[in-house]
């Protein structure tokens, strides 16, 4: 496993390059839970790989949560596989963010207001 | 096209079906004419019934291309029938029929291949599970697939609209002549309410059965003039299929939420007092119900007059115990329901027309006070869909849903409010099944709606302090928390045809469009 | 309004689905716990559900608390700089042994509102003692902090630092339960009482809040829905006790038309206990849908 580095400049002002290393995996395949794999990627912008029993009613609403929650803590450039079990938006988001934070292998969290 | 009662699109005319006459109100078709009946017969006395294979029977019975035949579905997933008999077909080189079976499981999946084959071209069914539903919502039939309820087929049997050429139909045990019950032998499945429809009115009979037991059996469920042909196989089903175990209560706290919030309901509405009669499904919240009633029952010296339909341990307990008077079984879900049947002189087997057909005397749902019913989808007119997921895709089976929430004076559907992420209540149920106007009330676990056409349990439910929501409500709730789903996308080739339970059509079923 | 704490009911913090809907089953309130039901490698995780769960959901009526990992642990800090921003009702200290253990989260949170603007004192407190140390310092604890609102006992670490073990009579937590509930009263806070983990056992789980019960508790902490109903009904009053405490009501309310500063009832004075007793027993009556204002209660 390669060691991260990662720039760290300013969060109260946000708009950091946040560069991926290292995979980070979250969440479970229980009901209601999205399992969240985000992985480096040496392409230009966000990739998502989603599985979901509700993909035609939810997949793009899904997808979103996803990107926007990473392009909110500066990702330009994922890789994200997702096995989605029915969870909703605010548990999506908090996947999303633990496996990025457990791929940036750092604990500091801008909690917001 | 014309616009039906609940606001669907019917076409007039469908090509290989014939017209079509859309749906107005539960009871507004007056039929007319007479019952049809079987064809005459002649046979000698002393001949024997019984013939040695599956093959033979069928050249027996003279079948050919074009014909229809049937099959019962009480051996639910462990049914070997239908495949036995299809496959046999299918190898004699017999084509293009219409088969009518009361209702198909995942188990039959083998039944793709021989509509890919020609040799099934037209399905007229209860329900159907997957793979089989996914890949008649793909298209795969050149007609539609006709879905209809319990006492819708058992009308349209009984009325000659639908007639069977021969039915095939797999039963328990049998003497060499044709008298069979259900209720005996290792693949023993309780009642065969639906298969006795189909031995009353088809024009040939074959039973098929593993147990074949000395002149005469008795009692017996279909009888000796009914029946033209005896074959003995070595097995019908698998036992681990037909039935299951006594079902156990569920020990889910959602299951109980919901099951608590109905059981307040029932006890405010007026419906609960002695002599009521009661109907419910056999999972989880249904079964917590009839616990939770049984409790109230014996606190407040209620007895009930008659339990109906599926028939559960849980029901036979209340029979035995003294807390009510009969149970008419139309189906048995388990095997101590199925062996009560058998033993109980006030468990008594009904068929299906006796159970649900709308246009006989007066059937059985007519008398039904409480019906617990369950949803895949609910519309904000309380239309009910049970037959489609929302991804539009059959999967499932209208059952008895429409015939019950009919007839009886107060319908409860259980359900929670969402199920992994899709909310239950929506604007337009995917396919309409049950019309809005008989649904009564909507149980979840976030709250209770009641239909604004019953003001009566409105007023009920805000005496005895029950919290309402409106249906609106509860789908705002819903959304709240899933968003708002992306719509699902049909192509214009119609797969199915809902008929109601008098024959009028209540919905149709798309194609869905191929996923990318 | 007398606050209601019969039932808390415990919520695995790391469970989407429990978290999603903790507040149907009726408890009075829910605790999300980060703690012993979240392990090591998950601490982050819960965190992060429970912190946008409350941002996001809507728990209604129901009070919402959320178990911290202790300061002790690499884990504390992280929670209350997450969860005072989450908002819930209260943060619950998992282990306090004195009241310097309460004022070192005291004072954490008082940083965190200011930082974030939040008036100081919004969040709440509420601290669980589960040693012997904390049972002799349960006054110290329960008057450490104007934002504790309750104390609670945990049994099981109690026990084993006892060196004793739990019984179906529970007369090794006599003590503790009773110092407890002393502390509480005094201090002017509620007190709550531990889990019954043995589902199976429902006559047991009856006997044993109806001794809590007896002993004064204020409520219990339950770990399954279905022991909020059993829990609910034994905190339901009896309706001599709904009577008595609609007369002493009815009482308070001609002294005050009288303008007299003596409330009396059947020749004797009635001062506060019962007074407040009144009010509690009305509000558990409401709340068990036995009892409604402005009703004809025979």
């Amino acid at each position: 496993m390669k060691k991260l580095e990662v720039a760290i400049n300013n969060w109260e002002e946000g708009g950091i390059q946040m560069e991926i290393k290292k995979i980070g995996v979250a969440g479970t395949v229980e009901s209601s839970d999205i399992n969240i794999v985000i992985e480096p990627s040496d392409q230009l912008g966000i990739e998502i790989y989603l599985q979901s029993a509700v993909m035609k009613q939810f997949g793009r609403q899904i997808k979103n949560v996803i990107e926007e929650t990473l392009r909110n803590e500066g990702v330009e450039n994922a890789i994200v596989r997702a096995i989605d079990k029915g969870a909703i938006d605010f548990v999506i988001k908090a996947r999303t963010l633990t496996a990025l934070y457990r791929a940036l292998e750092s604990n500091d969290y801008s909690w917001g207001e | 096209m014309s616009k039906n009662g609940v606001g669907r699109e019917i076409p007039n005319y469908i090509e290989g079906i014939g017209h079509l006459k859309p749906y107005e109100k539960p009871f507004s078709v007056i039929p007319n004419g007479n019952k049809a009946g079987a064809k005459l017969k002649r046979p000698l006395p002393h001949a024997s019934k019984m013939v040695e294979s599956i093959e033979e029977v069928i050249i027996a019975t003279g079948l050919r291309d074009g014909m229809t035949i049937s099959f019962h579905h009480h051996f639910r997933n462990g049914d070997y029938i239908v495949n036995m008999v299809m496959n046999v077909i299918a190898k004699l080189g017999i084509k293009n029929l219409r088969i009518a079976p009361s209702s198909l499981s995942t188990c039959h999946s083998s039944l793709i291949d021989h509509i890919k084959n020609g040799i099934i071209t037209g399905i007229e069914t209860s329900g159907i599970r997957e793979p089989l539903g996914t890949a008649i919502s793909q298209g795969i039939m050149n007609k539609p697939v006709i879905i209809r309820s319990h006492g819708g087929r058992a009308r349209a049997i009984e009325s000659g609209q639908l007639k069977i050429d021969v039915a095939f139909l797999g039963v328990p045990a049998c003497d060499d002549y044709g008298n069979a019950n259900g209720f005996s032998g290792k693949s023993a499945c309780g009642s065969l309410g639906y298969a006795k429809v189909d031995a009353k009115y088809a024009d040939q009979v074959v039973l098929i059965t593993d147990n074949l037991v000395e002149y005469p059996c008795l009692p017996a469920s279909i009888d000796q003039s009914q029946v033209d042909y005896v074959v003995k196989v070595e097995s019908i089903g698998d036992p681990k299929g037909i039935v299951s175990g006594a079902i156990r209560n569920t020990t889910n706290p959602k299951d109980l939420l919901i099951a608590e919030n109905a059981v307040k309901s029932i006890l405010a509405s007026g419906y609960f007092k002695e002599g009521f009669s009661y109907q419910t499904g056999a999972a989880g919240a249904s079964l917590a119900v009839t616990a939770l009633l049984r409790e109230k029952m014996i606190e407040q010296n209620i007895k009930g007059s008659f339990g109906l339909g599926g028939i559960t341990a849980q029901l036979v307990q209340l029979l035995e115990e003294g807390l009510m008077k009969g149970l008419y079984d139309t189906q048995s879900f388990d095997l101590v329901a199925a062996e009560s049947l058998g033993r109980n002189t006030n468990h008594i087997e009904v068929d299906a027309g006796f159970y649900a057909n709308p246009h006989n005397s007066g059937c059985a749902v007519n008398k039904l006070d409480i019906v617990m019913l369950g949803a895949l989808e609910i519309d904000t007119d309380f239309n009910v869909n049970v037959i489609s997921k929302s991804d539009g895709v059959i999967s499932q089976a209208a059952g008895g849903h429409p015939d019950t929430a009919a007839g009886a004076n107060m319908s409860v559907i259980l359900a929670p409010l969402i199920r992994s992420r899709i909310p239950i209540i929506v604007d337009k149920v995917t396919t309409v099944v049950t019309p809005g106007e008989t649904i009564d009330v909507v149980v979840t676990d976030y709250g209770i709606a009641v239909n604004p056409l019953r003001q009566d349990l409105i007023d009920k439910f805000k005496k005895a302090n029950i919290k309402l929501y409106t249906i609106n409500e509860l789908q705002e709730i819903a959304e709240k928390l899933t968003g708002k789903p992306d719509k699902i996308e049909f192509d214009d080739k119609i797969v199915g045809i809902v008929e109601y339970r008098d024959g009028t059509v209540i919905d149709v079923i798309k194609k869905i469009k191929n996923s990318n | 309004m007398v606050k209601l704490r019969r039932t808390m009911m415990y919520v695995t913090g790391n469970n989407p689905a429990n978290v999603m809907d903790a507040h149907l089953y009726g408890s009075d309130s829910i605790m999300f716990d980060l703690e012993d039901s979240v392990s090591i490698k998950e601490k982050d995780s819960a965190r992060i559900l429970v912190y946008n769960a409350l941002k996001t959901m809507d728990y209604g009526e129901v009070e919402t608390v959320v178990r911290i990992n202790g300061l002790d642990t690499p884990f504390g800090r992280a929670d209350l700089e997450a969860m005072v921003r989450a908002k819930p009702d209260i943060i619950r200290l998992p282990k306090a042994e004195k009241a310097e253990d309460v004022m070192e989260v005291d004072n954490i949170i008082t940083e965190i509102e200011i930082k974030i603007g939040m008036e100081v004192g919004t969040t709440k407190m509420m601290a669980a003692i589960e040693s012997p140390l904390g049972v002799i310092n349960a006054y110290d604890i329960a008057k450490a902090s104007k934002r504790l609102v309750a104390i609670a006992i945990g049994a099981e670490d109690f026990v084993t630092n006892m060196k004793t073990t739990r019984s179906p009579e529970g007369i090794e937590l006599l003590v503790a339960r009773s110092q407890l509930v002393l502390a509480a009263r005094a201090a002017g806070i509620y007190a709550l009482d531990t889990v019954y983990s043995n589902l199976k056992n429902d006559e047991g789980f009856i006997d044993e809040v109806k001794l809590i019960k007896q002993l004064g508790f204020d409520g219990k902490s339950v770990i399954h829905p279905r022991q909020i109903g059993l829990t609910h009904k034994i905190y339901t009053p009896t309706e001599k006790e709904i009577k008595n405490a609609i007369r002493v009501v009815d009482a308070i309310k001609e002294a005050e038309e009288k303008g007299s500063g003596v409330i009396a009832l059947d020749g004797k004075m009635i001062d506060g206990p019962i007074v407040d007793r009144a009010y509690r027993v009305l509000e558990l009556a409401k709340a068990a849908g036995v009892y409604k204002e402005d009703e004809q209660n025979v």
